[in-house]
């Protein structure tokens, strides 16, 4: 049996992946993934490839002789007509799929991530700023157990009350509305939410809702409700305090490590 | 003949005078426009055509690279000058001397770019201008102090460089190289002060807690030292300090990489590859220790103000993070590639080869997990097929844990390419080496197991315990290895058998145009993370201090500023090829010079 080249070897490594990015990771193991992402993954995966076959003379050339011997070999002439028409015919689908109009509008840079305001406010009321404001009630996990699970016990009654129809009953964001939204609602289980900010954050995140996002890196397009129309600023704590008991993470604080 | 070239020549510099004079007439005809229609408007003036902000952020990039460059050669010159000394090896104190031509030829472009800022910052900015010096003003005296001190050491350095090549003069020159560090890097210290004051104008407290140095009406109420003293200014210098060493190195690879694709005799090609080895050296030995103090740098800003860290990591100024992971990305790939390139041309590191495949691998898997951003670029459909925000695998690719815990193994992967090459060609004599490959086998092995594992811890503890605790136990284990690993190597090939020399020269074109590639991925790199660390005071001319009211108080859209900065990069690889190319020229010039001499005797003209 005649031995692959070198050229088409690392065609079928391209292709294998490329099949494993889509297929397999975005299908078997885990849902699909960005076109965005297989894109990137499937540019590093050319540049190893080159890489690989470039750093010593021999194997590049060994890497072009099939190339060559299509653009230049007499006895190649079937293969160079082939490609000949097959690659601008390539180069025409590609272009015509990412010009045609479609229903669903193009992919877009978002930044899930809004920066606070320096102040943290309740209504009108200035709270202090926003990297120095800790939850009133957080300290009584220390010093009173019986009245943090109070407000625990509260922040579940709220957040059951008002924020699971989006959020979900298991605070992932999969409830009831979720799938009509877009953004979709945070999931709180995801590891990079909760420990990523500090309480404060997530008070100005429900008291404003999408609405109060700052003018920086817009467009926003929360449908949260501004939540200090509805509830007390205790209620906002303690629904923040069961979110985190029931998670299981804790918020990010900037004092020194106490583990 | 000669005559003919010289009028030639005189002919050229005339029409360029000519050329010169009228740019600078049409430029004084733009000023004095601006200046009838503003001359009352103290705040700001308007800079013509392309604007005030453009106009500095142009001159301030532009200072700062080829700052960079003046300040990050002479630290490496002088090294390699003292191992010159050391091994009586001429060859490295030639380096190190063409090393300062180069920088001798940037200098002037240096001062002539921070000339030009100044004069656009007090034209167009008078107000934040008198704010500064104001606070600043006796670090201006000592800057300009500093200044001439680095001046006319760097003239005694190179143009001293022959003549003191004596045993003691040797010393004397070695210190005034040392001195010229001294005075360059307090010149960057210096000037560092006043643009991180801009940023975080507040001193550190005893818990790290921020403390203002101004009161509500904005008026300065601390010390000149406390201004200078900030809360990010360390941070800056150390991260310039080793950035301008890594971006010299590289500057100094393209230069050679371009000196060897032009070099027509072997010899040349020799010397030039040698010459881009040493740069691409020096450039990974600045690149290995940037990401430890770029993060230590990230995590102050965080700690000076939260609002300020989630814009730079999450919101605003986000997207910068993740070019700039393709861009690191590039230079490490790039650095291996040269690396494993070199071993090609040493026999007896074809053994290694058969490791690469593997390191290329982790490599790429490594910056395709630190390139994936946090929140994925979606469709609508593929955000609903994907049921959320975050993808439920690669999402977490976005968390810093996991990107922490790619950078340590690419930096170690990247030591074991230079550990091969360093092996390359040699045997150990010693009779342990077996088991000594054994242990530092592992040590790589265990090091890997533990970054790995705490980089997956990392995703279920607090934040804080994260951030102070488990990244830098990684950043201990990755530099643990690297020493230890290299004492241990270092002990081990002490007497090694040279199977056989390194035949400088045999290097594919394709590894030089790695070392330019280099150099310009270095070099936007800066230009971007620069806008980014700049553009964090958003409209504030000094955070929380003096707003900008300017007409361009607003932040670019990511695409205009990546444009801004490639014309700034083709301006500035404009400016250092005229340089190279001067070099080149110059070199001609000395070889032709035996020809015209003797034209000249037999009379030709």
């Amino acid at each position: 049996m005649r031995r692959l080249s070198l050229f088409t070897k690392c065609l079928i490594i391209f292709v294998v992946l490329w099949l494993f990015l889509r297929f397999f990771i975005g299908g078997v193991w885990s849902v699909p993934l960005p076109a965005s992402v297989i894109s990137m993954y499937l540019g590093l995966i050319l540049l190893a490839i080159l890489v690989h076959v470039s750093v010593e003379d021999d194997r590049f050339r060994e890497f072009l002789r099939p190339v060559k011997e299509t653009l230049a070999d007499e006895n190649r002439r079937v293969r160079r007509t082939v490609l000949f028409v097959l690659i601008p015919l390539v180069i025409l689908g590609l272009a015509f799929s990412r010009l045609s109009t479609k229903a669903d509008p193009p992919a877009a840079l978002r930044t899930a991530h809004p920066a606070p305001p320096t102040e943290l406010k309740y209504r009108d009321k200035v709270i202090g700023p926003t990297q120095e404001v800790e939850n009133p009630f957080r300290h009584l996990e220390k010093d009173d157990q019986e009245a943090f699970q109070a407000h625990v016990d509260n922040g579940r009654r709220v957040y059951y009350q008002n924020c699971f129809y989006c959020h979900g009953d298991d605070l992932d964001g999969e409830g009831h509305f979720a799938h009509g939204l877009n953004p979709p609602p945070a999931n709180f289980q995801d590891p990079g939410i909760i420990p990523n900010y500090q309480e404060s954050f997530f008070f100005w995140r429900i008291s404003k809702g999408g609405p109060g996002l700052p003018p920086a890196a817009t467009p926003w397009d929360s449908a949260m409700p501004v939540w200090e129309d509805h509830l007390t600023e205790e209620e906002i704590w303690d629904v923040i305090l069961f979110m985190s008991e029931y998670t299981g993470y804790r918020p990010r604080t900037f004092g020194e490590a106490e583990h | 003949m000669y005559l003919t070239k010289h009028l030639n020549m005189s002919q050229s510099k005339n029409r360029l005078y000519f050329l010169l004079g009228l740019l600078v007439i049409y430029l004084l005809l733009m000023v004095a426009t601006t200046f009838a229609q503003d001359a009352t408007d103290t705040e700001y003036r308007p800079f013509p055509g392309i604007g005030s902000r453009n106009a500095a952020w142009i001159a301030a990039q532009l200072h700062l690279l080829f700052g960079s460059f003046i300040l990050g050669v002479p630290m490496f010159a002088v090294v390699i000058e003292f191992v010159g000394m050391k091994t009586k090896d001429k060859r490295y104190d030639k380096m190190a001397q063409e090393f300062i031509k180069l920088c001798m030829g940037a200098f002037s472009t240096t001062a002539l770019m921070g000339g030009v800022l100044v004069f656009i910052l007090i034209w167009c900015y008078p107000k934040v201008m008198n704010k500064l010096s104001g606070i600043f003003g006796p670090t201006m005296i000592f800057y300009v102090i500093l200044f001439f001190g680095e001046t006319f050491t760097l003239y005694l350095y190179s143009y001293g460089w022959d003549r003191m090549q004596g045993k003691v003069s040797k010393m004397w020159h070695l210190f005034l190289g040392v001195l010229l560090n001294v005075f360059g890097t307090a010149i960057m210290f210096v000037s560092n002060s006043w643009l991180t004051y801009q940023t975080s104008p507040a001193i550190m407290g005893p818990d790290h807690e921020p403390i203002p140095l101004h009161d509500e009406s904005g008026a300065f109420i601390g010390t000149l030292w406390q201004a200078v003293n900030n809360y990010t200014w360390m941070p800056v210098n150390i991260h310039r300090l080793i950035g301008n060493i890594a971006f010299g190195g590289a500057i100094v690879g393209a230069y050679s990489a371009f000196r060897f694709l032009a070099a027509k005799t072997r010899e040349d090609k020799a010397h030039y590859d040698w010459m881009g080895y040493t740069g691409n050296f020096i450039a990974l030995c600045g690149l290995i220790p940037l990401p430890f103090a770029g993060y230590w740098l990230g995590r102050e800003i965080y700690m000076f103000n939260n609002t300020m860290g989630i814009n730079m990591m999450g919101s605003l100024f986000s997207w910068l993070f993740i070019i700039q992971a393709v861009m690191i990305g590039v230079l490490f790939i790039g650095a291996n590639y040269y690396l494993w390139s070199g071993m090609t041309r040493i026999a007896g590191g074809e053994i290694y080869a058969r490791y690469r495949p593997y390191m290329i691998a982790i490599i790429v898997l490594c910056v395709a997990v630190w390139m994936t951003p946090r929140t994925l670029i979606m469709s609508p459909t593929e955000l609903a097929a994907i049921g959320g925000a975050n993808h439920p695998l690669v999402g977490l690719f976005g968390l810093m844990t996991a990107k922490n815990t790619v950078v340590n193994l690419i930096i170690l992967t990247t030591f074991l390419s230079f550990l091969f090459y360093r092996r390359s060609g040699k045997t150990p004599t010693v009779g342990w080496s077996k088991v000594g490959n054994i242990v530092i086998a592992a040590i790589f092995g265990l090091a890997v197991a533990a970054i790995v594992t705490i980089g997956i811890a990392g995703f279920k503890v607090a934040s804080d315990f994260r951030v102070n605790v488990l990244t830098p136990i990684q950043v201990i284990i990755a530099l643990a290895v690297m020493i230890l690993v290299t004492v241990i190597d270092l002990i081990m090939y002490r007497k090694a058998m040279r199977s056989n020399e390194i035949n400088w020269g045999q290097m594919t074109d394709r590894s030089q145009y790695v070392l330019i590639l280099l150099a310009i991925t270095f070099t936007s790199l800066m230009g971007l993370m620069g806008y980014a660390r700049s553009g964090l005071r958003e409209a504030w001319h000094i955070f929380g201090v003096m707003p900008d009211t300017s007409p361009d108080a607003h932040t670019p859209l990511l695409a205009d500023a990546v444009n801004m900065i490639s014309v700034i990069m083709v301006i500035f690889f404009a400016l250092v090829g005229f340089i190279f190319w001067l070099g080149l020229w110059g070199d001609k010039k000395k070889e032709e010079q035996p020809s015209i001499e003797a034209e000249a005797t037999t009379g030709d003209d």
